[in-house]
């Protein structure tokens, strides 16, 4: 049996046993507090809400994992909604085509990919603090965005997106599908490839990193162009369940995602996390504010709970490190 | 033994430790060590790194807890420990190597803040604390400019400052951790002026160095740790720096000099005339194939600035360099690595290893092009490199993927050099490799060094200590104020002959 344990844990990595620890949690509490929990119902409204914030957490960890930050990503999300939702009206609105949409969705990416190229030039080149570098981007963005759109919504999208955003393939949610996507090939980035393995380097030790001839400033401008990247996926996804674009969807979700981060495991001052305890960190979050919602509590409890949620897990680590130490004293 | 013949009846010690007992993880730091100071002497305590120096003054100060059974006896009080409250309220301060300064503050405020804390008014009497700083450093007969920042001043006047602190401190016992290792040998001088008034106004000094020279001038016994047990107490009149070694290491060295015939082969790296002002001029050199090079001066001579342009990270001004037949400009360490130069760093800590991350991707951090199967990392290939300089060079390891800070300092350094072979290297610059390496380790990593140049690389070898370069190398140079001022070839030289010109 423990022997088994161990494999398990050896297979998983230890990052994982936190998060699928209140996972497990999550489930049996609400199972048994709200009767209808474990039905197809809640699990619906997980696959549908998970995407959004699960996209903008994939953007921000790249960049904690180098020992930085993102804080433009809600808004970089915006600009790339925008950016699709100007093409389309520009080609009919709601009557545009496929070809419209194909040629703003990679515009929406390119714009995403922009704002991250430039925060890691200036990171990269500057050794300004990322928080700073991203702060200003976000401000710029905020006010770029409302100037554009004069603080109103942006609408008019074509009928076909509607699926990107409720649709399913085979019962699974296409924006679930497109994030499980996601999910891998971050998970491949950092595993398996050069930048994942030099994206650790970096964080535990820039400098030491430099010396073993890597080149540092190229990981960190990729690092934030991929952020931007992927910040501009969930922008899309954004502008597929709205149906329209406001500068400011989704700015509640900023700190969520670092949240998400750090409950996954991922070190706050970088060199190390994974993506797949993120993932299951984040399928917590959801399905104890779905979870709450069942039970009639209000949405800002929830928000108040996942707060209660991380200062509880971090009490449990330092509790379990403590543990840890005790036993290798006596041995 | 020695210390039953010496007489320290004549004045009671200041300080007298009994059955001082550590244990780290396992590890006996110190085996029942005894340890006496007299009033106002200069003693001077050695021993190889990792034989237990630092952690026996960290006991006297209070930051170690010794094992049930030690006797620490001072200034006419007995204790079971020190607690670092007590051991500086009765005056025995530390002046660690790093000096602990505020480089932005004047020596005025260096010295003498600690009078002005917590005392009502809470306001800062200026008059006071310069008075106070003037006062303290009258007494080590010197005179700084105390309204001027620190930063201002050259190493061995902040040495002084910091010196001048403990006396502000009501000192009675001075410890003094390597304070010689950045100094030129005239502030070396300066500094040993300085501890003999010290010592003179009645203020008990323990003296931590290297520098066999330096033991021998200025003290007046000295107590020989090995291994973490005494090996005994000696007079210094009569003793001799190979007997001193002798009794640190527990051999009698019979060093033989390296005897390769290199004169058919052909150069691997020719430098000539590089120079990048203010930090060295005018360098040329060789280095043959199969053969290694040492460079040695002290600190500050340009050795790691010179080092750090052949691999790419600084630019030369002016000069040529050509690498196995072929004039190369690097303008980046990726060029000097591809072009086969590997340098490993003096810092193993901070810019040798990421010491957080894996031993396995520790070592393949310089040669992941190597493992690519298909754009991706293959674990299989990784496990296979990692697998063969484990074994090739004796790496004692747990899990590939623990943190390469749980090794030893001298497996560290293995895993640092495995690293660097992984590049395929044809030049191989080794800057201070055996610092923080303890003695049995320092020979192993020589073996290799001695077999990868058999093979046919061509190394250089960079260390402030003289014997080594001398028993390791086949050819050495000094290097001084940024210019080689001398090559030797040891054998032909003695070892005397180049430590006298390098400390000189």
């Amino acid at each position: 049996m423990t022997v088994l344990i161990e494999r398990v844990r050896n297979a998983l990595g230890p990052e994982l046993a936190g998060p699928f620890a209140a996972f497990v949690a999550v489930m049996i509490v609400f199972g048994f507090a709200a009767p209808n929990f474990l039905s197809r119902a809640t699990f619906g409204s997980v696959a549908f809400q998970l995407p959004e914030l699960g996209l903008l957490t994939l953007a921000m960890l790249l960049p904690i994992l180098t020992g930085g930050l993102n804080l433009a990503i809600t808004f970089t999300a915006n600009m790339a909604g925008l950016t699709l939702a100007w093409v389309l009206q520009s080609q009919g609105g709601v009557d545009a085509g496929i070809g419209a949409f194909v040629l703003g969705s990679v515009l929406a990416i390119a714009v995403g990919a922009l704002s991250g190229l430039i925060m890691g030039l200036v990171t990269a080149y500057t050794k300004a603090h990322p928080i700073l570098v991203s702060l200003s981007m976000m401000i710029f963005l905020r006010g770029l965005g409302e100037f554009l759109t004069r603080g109103g919504d942006v609408s008019g999208i074509p009928g076909f997106l509607a699926p990107i955003g409720y649709g399913s393939i085979f019962g699974i949610p296409v924006p679930l599908l497109i994030f499980i996507a996601c999910v891998l090939i971050w998970h491949v980035l950092l595993t398996r490839m050069k930048l994942g393995f030099n994206t650790y380097m970096i964080g535990s030790n820039i400098e030491a990193t430099r010396y073993s001839g890597i080149n540092t400033r190229k990981v960190q401008v990729l690092v934030y162009t991929l952020s931007g990247a992927m910040c501009a996926v969930a922008g899309i996804i954004m502008l597929a369940r709205f149906n329209s674009v406001r500068v400011g969807h989704g700015e509640s979700y900023l700190l969520i995602t670092v949240l998400a981060c750090f409950l996954g495991g991922v070190n706050p001052f970088g060199g190390f996390g994974r993506v797949i305890p993120v993932f299951v960190a984040l399928v917590v979050l959801q399905l104890l504010s779905s979870g709450l919602n069942l039970m009639g509590a209000n949405q800002h409890l929830a928000t108040a709970v996942w707060g209660i949620l991380m200062i509880t897990v971090m009490i449990l680590r330092w509790l379990a490190g403590r543990l840890k130490f005790l036993n290798t004293n006596r041995g | 033994m020695a210390d039953q013949a010496l007489d320290v009846a004549a004045s009671r010690p200041l300080l007298s430790l009994r059955n001082v007992n550590m244990t780290f993880g396992g590890v006996k730091a110190l085996k029942n060590v005894s340890f006496e100071v007299l009033p106002g002497e200069v003693h001077c305590l050695a021993g190889e790194n990792g034989s237990g120096k630092s952690t026996l003054i960290k006991v006297i100060t209070g930051v170690y807890r010794p094992e049930a059974g030690a006797v620490i006896d001072y200034d006419g009080q007995s204790y079971s420990h020190m607690s670092p409250v007590t051991a500086q309220a009765s005056g025995i301060q530390v002046i660690w190597q790093d000096l602990a300064l505020f480089p932005e503050m004047t020596v005025a405020e260096n010295i003498a803040f600690q009078t002005v804390i917590g005392r009502w008014p809470r306001l800062v009497n200026y008059a006071e604390m310069r008075r106070v700083a003037i006062n303290a450093l009258q007494r080590l007969g010197v005179t700084l400019d105390v309204d001027r920042a620190l930063h201002h001043f050259p190493i061995a006047q902040r040495q002084i400052v910091a010196i001048a602190r403990a006396l502000v401190g009501e000192a009675k016992l001075v410890f003094m951790d390597e304070p010689t290792a950045s100094l030129t040998q005239s502030e070396t001088d300066y500094l040993l002026d300085v501890v003999r008034n010290l010592s003179a106004s009645g203020v008990a000094v323990v003296f931590v160095s290297h520098r066999l020279a330096e033991v021998l001038e200025i003290s007046s016994r000295v107590t020989v740790l090995r291994d973490g047990a005494l090996v005994g107490v000696y007079p210094t009149k009569g003793l001799t720096q190979s007997r001193i070694t002798e009794l640190m290491t527990g051999k009698t060295f019979d060093y033989s000099v390296l005897h390769r015939d290199l004169s058919r082969s052909p150069a691997m790296l020719e430098v000539k005339g590089l120079s990048r002002p203010g930090e060295f001029e005018d360098v040329s050199l060789t280095v043959r194939r199969g053969e290694t090079l040492g460079i040695t001066g002290l600190l500050g001579a340009g050795r790691t600035e010179l080092a750090l342009t052949l691999f790419g990270m600084r630019k030369p001004k002016s000069g040529s360099v050509v690498l196995d037949g072929k004039p190369v400009r690097f303008g980046s360490n990726r060029d000097a690595i591809a072009a086969g130069v590997a340098y490993l760093s003096e810092d193993r800590l901070s810019l040798g290893l990421i010491q957080p991350q894996a031993i396995a991707d520790n070592m393949v951090i310089a040669s992941l092009d190597k493992i690519l199967s298909g754009g991706f990392i293959s674990s299989d290939r990784k496990r296979s490199l990692v697998n063969r300089w484990i074994r090739d060079l004796g790496i004692r390891i747990g899990k590939q993927n623990d943190a390469i800070s749980t090794l030893s300092g001298g497996n560290q350094q293995r895993v640092a050099i495995a690293k660097w072979l992984a590049t395929e290297p044809k030049l191989l610059i080794l800057d201070a490799p055996t610092v923080g390496v303890d003695v049995g380790a320092r020979a192993g990593i020589f073996d290799i060094v001695s077999k990868l140049a058999d093979s046919g690389l061509a190394i250089i070898l960079i260390s402030d200590e003289v014997p080594e370069v001398y028993f390791n190398t086949d050819r050495v140079l000094h290097m001084a104020q940024g210019r080689i001022v001398g090559e030797f070839t040891p054998g032909a030289t003695t070892l005397q002959a180049i430590e006298e010109a390098v400390y000189a």
